[in-house]
């Protein structure tokens, strides 16, 4: 199943990077499929509020009401209905791409598992939300749904008087409207709560897509509600069959599914998806790495690592020995073990004259002070007219094919665990230039540190790399496991440019550490 | 390598075909393909109904024995079993079967009402449908019994129901 998943994953790196190009990763629809999906339910719950305003739910007046306001009214009333229709089928197809994209990037288990089980309940909220609103407009098509989902339920054995009895003819009453607009809000609000759930464990999570991508998308639902607006078929005959229906493919899939199968062989399909979903976790995997440790002497309380952990794992305390400062703590359930707090870390730069670097927030499997040693070795190594340093991604294109005599390469867990001290140190250490590299914006293991990393080097964010390193001297080139020879390229025009460049322009003073120098 | 600035044109008609490309997705799959669920010459009978069946055993009365031995607010005379009987059932259409089962009376102590509900699909207009059913555990035969010739029309239902208040079985 892994190949499977790799190979899936190779595409739909393709396919995001393609999209790249043309929206940017800050806009690529892609890279923002839950935003997205937020942003769907948003308009579909803004519109439902003008729509139960003026809806009329006696069992006689529903369908009249409905449709006066999409043919009457349609300026208003059935552009809203067609905006809610569609908002909420864009739900449906960015919810499935979400589902299909975290299980490629195998955001499903290790510390993933939380958000992948509560993710499981929602995909049924979003459908009892979409399908009971069908109900609600009393056509032909939401009485169909309506006996449907009836007759799924009556299979199991929870009624003592089978549901599909409330739909022949005589029974049904204008309360019966009353509870489905009743359930029509109240499952969305509990579809929110569940979302709420379901994002607990990140932080500064993606519930809202760019300002290019909101209103692309919110302009995309407005043409169609013009183009194609939304009409109701005839209205609900208790007496005779609905016989050809224009379906709703992304909702009511499930009705002639089951007159495909049986209510049984249904809740066999739903019930075993389901619990595929549920079981994707407990399936062998690799094991996470050992988790972030803090080294109380060197942490100053900065809460750098507090703000750039993406899933909330570090929690400041109040520091037991010093009144008024804070020490970080490891929340060792929700440490995705990335390495990205290091990296934040202000004791983390190499610069340091101790002879041992400790860090205040640490890599247990990767230490900042054994990185340093690392570069120091394989950068004095280097020979060549230009040597270059470069760090890299392990979820990355792989970095180490790029080592030559030229080349040091230094493969870290994820490349938010990069100090941007060390490319100054590196400058400094005798490397011509430093290229960092890593997973695209959006394609990061750990969510943040392609962007950390950038913002980081570019001085937008602490620690932030001095001003006094020469921008030419420094490369930038994200690259996805399959964009090998794009690294391989940005790489050789790199060290084309600072062959032009000459050896002493623009170039950092050399610096040998007392430590080094003693020692030899 | 395309500027992404959002200015160039190349750049905004990429993202206008994506984005119709996407409203395409959504629209087309929103109403088409059109589902047939029931061909055009077919109709559907429902059989459903929720019935207390009879009491499985007969009533008796107490004896002077019993009752002085129950608490003065118990001492009704009568007593039957709480067990309600099964209702057993037998469709034919056009003499031929159509459906014949059995449907259990609800709780746990099998004193709650017998449910069913099945679907059939005929063609539409003339039958002769033939329903017996049995409340009577106590009796081996069909004590409710109903033959009607019907005409169905296209897309119709019918829906064939048992209850006391209507008399037995009858059609709807």
């Amino acid at each position: 199943m892994d190949s499977i998943r790799q190979g899936g994953l190779a595409l739909l790196q393709r396919i995001e990077s393609f999209f790249d190009a043309f929206f940017g990763a800050a806009g690529n629809p892609w890279r923002h499929l839950g935003a997205l999906g937020f942003h769907f339910l948003w308009i579909a719950l803004a519109t439902g509020i003008y729509l139960f305003i003026v809806l009329d739910t006696g069992i006689e007046d529903v369908h009249t009401s409905i449709e006066y306001y999409t043919h009457e009214q349609w300026w208003l009333g059935g552009i809203l209905r067609s905006l809610h229709r569609y908002s909420a089928d864009g739900l449906v197809v960015v919810m499935l791409l979400h589902i299909l994209r975290e299980f490629l990037y195998g955001r499903f288990h290790g510390f993933h598992w939380y958000s992948w089980i509560t993710g499981v309940p929602t995909v049924w909220l979003v459908y009892a939300s979409g399908i009971g609103g069908y109900w609600l407009v009393w056509d032909q098509l939401g009485l169909f749904s309506a006996v449907a989902s009836a007759e799924w339920f009556d299979w199991l054995p929870i009624f003592s008087t089978p549901a599909t009895r409330n739909f022949l003819p005589g029974v049904l009453t204008d309360r019966f409207f009353s509870l489905l607009v009743f359930l029509h809000i109240g499952i969305p609000l509990t579809l929110m709560l569940a979302l709420w759930v379901h994002i607990q464990r990140i932080s500064q999570a993606d519930v809202f897509p760019s300002r290019a991508l909101a209103l692309g998308t919110f302009v995309m639902l407005l043409v169609l509600a013009f183009v194609k607006p939304t009409v109701s078929h005839g209205k609900a005959d208790l007496s005779v069959v609905p016989t050809v229906l224009h379906i709703d493919w992304h909702y009511l899939f499930i009705h002639p599914l089951m007159y495909l199968t049986s209510p049984a062989g249904l809740w066999l399909i739903a019930g075993g998806a389901t619990l595929l979903l549920l079981a994707l976790p407990l399936l062998p995997h690799k094991k996470q790495g050992p988790i972030a440790v803090v080294n109380p002497p060197n942490c100053n309380g900065c809460r750098r690592c507090f703000v750039d952990c993406p899933y909330g794992a570090i929690a400041m305390l109040p520091h037991p020995d010093k009144p008024g400062h804070e020490l970080a703590r490891v929340l060792p359930e929700l440490c995705a073990s990335c390495g990205i707090c290091a990296g934040a870390c202000p004791s983390s730069t190499p610069f340091r004259s101790v002879e041992q670097l400790v860090t205040g927030i640490d890599m247990p499997q990767q230490p900042v002070g054994a990185l340093r040693q690392d570069m120091e070795r394989r950068i004095a190594a280097l020979s060549g007219p230009v040597k270059i340093a470069v760090f890299g991604c392990e979820c990355a294109a792989r970095v180490g094919a790029v080592e030559d005599q030229g080349t040091a390469v230094m493969n870290l867990m994820c490349t938010g665990l990069l100090p941007p001290s060390f490319v100054e140190y590196a400058l400094r250490s005798g490397a011509d230039g430093v290229l960092v590299t890593g997973c695209r914006e959006g394609s990061c293991a750990y969510r943040f540190g392609t962007q950390w990393t950038e913002q980081r080097l570019s001085g937008e964010r602490e620690p932030h790399l001095r001003p006094g390193v020469p921008a030419e001297r420094l490369r930038v080139a994200w690259a996805d496991r399959h964009e090998m020879s794009d690294l391989k390229a940005a790489l050789d025009v790199f060290r084309e440019n600072l062959k032009n460049l000459g050896a002493d322009e623009m170039r950092l003073r050399p610096y040998t550490p007392r430590r080094i120098a003693k020692h030899g | 390598m395309v500027s992404k600035s959002p200015t160039n044109p190349l750049v905004m008609a990429a993202q206008a075909l994506f984005y119709g490309l996407f409203a395409v997705i959504i629209a087309i799959f929103s109403t088409w393909p059109d589902y047939v669920h029931l061909d055009g010459d077919r109709s559907l009978i429902k059989l459903s109904f929720s019935y207390h069946g009879e009491p499985v055993g007969e009533c008796r009365e107490r004896s002077p024995e019993e009752l002085a031995k129950l608490a003065p607010n118990m001492r009704v005379a009568k007593v039957c079993p709480r067990e309600r009987s099964p209702i057993r059932v037998k469709v034919d259409l056009d003499g031929q079967p159509l459906f014949e089962g059995s449907a259990p009376p609800a709780g746990l102590s099998k004193d709650g009402a017998s449910t069913l509900y099945r679907r059939f699909e005929v063609p539409a207009g003339e039958h002769l449908v033939s329903v017996k059913m049995n409340d009577n555990a106590r009796i081996a035969d069909f004590n409710l019994v109903r033959e009607e010739k019907v005409t169905l029309k296209p897309a119709q239902i019918m829906v064939i129901d048992v209850r006391k208040d209507h008399g037995g079985i009858f059609f709807e």
